[in-house]
């Protein structure tokens, strides 16, 4: 291929390039967009909602603990 | 003016019209607008098992949905399946390539998935007498930085070569491929809802797609280097991201922006993983310096860390009852923590 046919397919594959990031940006620019208010008070509440249910946050009693290592009693 | 000056100032106008659209939407940030919340409380979780038997740095862990087993995955070329109750290996399973950089369980539990600098996804049936592979997916031309299974016939995958894809496990091939990175894809997460997923990559922007239609919906810009772990806030509604920039980020998705950043002017090593606690208020997020920090996820605080590793914290993970956390490291160790 000759120089100018191949600076011809680069330019034309920047140009189709770009028109994609064109597109993209179109697609993103118009979705609707909610207050940062109304998004952290939903993510607030969820937190809030949840968090008896969050084992890691509430601790969990060493009886129901799977994890923990059960050490054997020793009568003394 | 020629089409290619004509297409570039559209693009810089678009921008301006998204930054002025994320502006006009700003009238707050989470840290202000939870003030008043009361702070996380102090989390200090103790080491219950420490999972040995990997012999070389381990790169990834996921947990089973049964939040008892786990798969972990290591450059001494094997996964090893762990039931985390016991410290007990169930199964070690042999990798053709010991160059792994992540493993993945399905749902079912029936399967597991590696891969890494193969370029490949193998997917292992863990039901037979002897652990088989079922396919070797192998179309990227670059690595394989994450895997996670949508369900026994679909994976999804992140790689090197800046696409992820969705694949047909049955016949091998990708049903969808996801183009818009311009850098290594290093991380994905699955919407709770399963209809979307989240990717970030080497651009240092996370991009939200839609599964079945293929399209990048929404890019999230901020992080300042690569984007190394991600992960859905429990809600769908946000997206947690950490970085080599050494800070995590949560980006709302339906104010279209970043929310909070979580950083400390001493921290300066980058992010490795991160997994959330299940009511989402506590961030787990493993770093280069050795140690695993805990977050309040709305006021934007250290509350804890996670100190016992001898090298890297290479991924870190939250079982789905969210009963403990899960750090793997390069110091070839798994420790289990609540």
């Amino acid at each position: 291929m000759d120089q100018t046919m191949s600076s011809k397919l680069q330019s034309s594959n920047n140009i189709a390039q770009a028109r994609r990031t064109v597109q993209q940006l179109k697609l993103e620019a118009n979705i609707e967009r909610i207050k940062v208010s109304k998004a952290s008070a939903d993510l607030m509440n969820y937190c809030g909602e949840h968090a008896k249910y969050d084992p890691l946050l509430m601790g969990i009693p060493a009886s129901e603990n799977p994890f923990k290592d059960k050490k054997p009693c020793t009568i003394l | 003016m020629g089409e290619m000056d004509q297409m570039k100032k559209e693009a810089e106008g678009l921008k301006s019209q998204i930054e002025a659209a994320r502006k006009a939407a700003a009238d707050t940030t989470l840290a202000d607008a939870a003030s008043g919340v009361a702070p996380a409380p102090r989390v200090q979780l103790k080491t219950r098992k420490t999972l040995k038997g990997h012999l070389a740095k381990i790169y990834a862990m996921h947990w089973a949905t049964d939040c008892r087993l786990m798969v972990s995955a290591s450059q001494d070329g094997k996964l090893i399946i762990w039931d985390a109750f016991s410290g007990n290996k169930i199964n070690a399973v042999p990798l053709k390539s010991s160059w792994v950089m992540t493993c993945a369980y399905a749902p079912s539990g029936n399967l597991v998935a590696s891969g890494g600098l193969d370029n490949m996804c193998t997917v292992y049936n863990l039901k037979t007498p002897v652990v088989k592979t079922v396919k070797e997916l192998d179309a990227h031309t670059g690595y394989l930085s994450c895997a996670r299974f949508l369900s026994d016939t679909e994976i999804l995958t992140a790689s090197g070569d800046t696409t992820c894809a969705l694949w047909d496990i049955e016949t091998g091939k990708q049903k969808t491929v996801f183009l818009n990175h311009v850098g290594d894809c290093m991380c994905l997460a699955l919407s709770p809802d399963m209809n979307m997923f989240i990717s970030g990559a080497c651009d240092s922007l996370a991009k939200l797609w839609d599964i079945r239609d293929g399209t990048c919906k929404q890019t999230f810009q901020g992080h300042t280097s690569d984007i190394n772990a991600i992960s859905f806030f429990p809600s769908g509604n946000a997206v947690v991201t950490g970085s080599d920039d050494c800070t995590c980020k949560m980006y709302d998705l339906r104010s279209d922006q970043e929310v909070i950043s979580y950083q400390d002017a001493q921290l300066n090593s980058g992010v490795t993983s991160l997994a959330l606690s299940v009511s989402g208020r506590l961030i787990f997020a493993g770093y280069d310096d050795f140690n695993c920090n805990i977050w309040d996820s709305l006021k934007g605080e250290k509350v804890g860390v996670l100190s016992g590793h001898d090298n890297r914290v290479s991924c870190t993970g939250v079982p789905q009852d969210g009963m403990c956390v899960c750090t793997g490291s390069w110091d070839s160790f798994l420790k289990i923590w609540n």
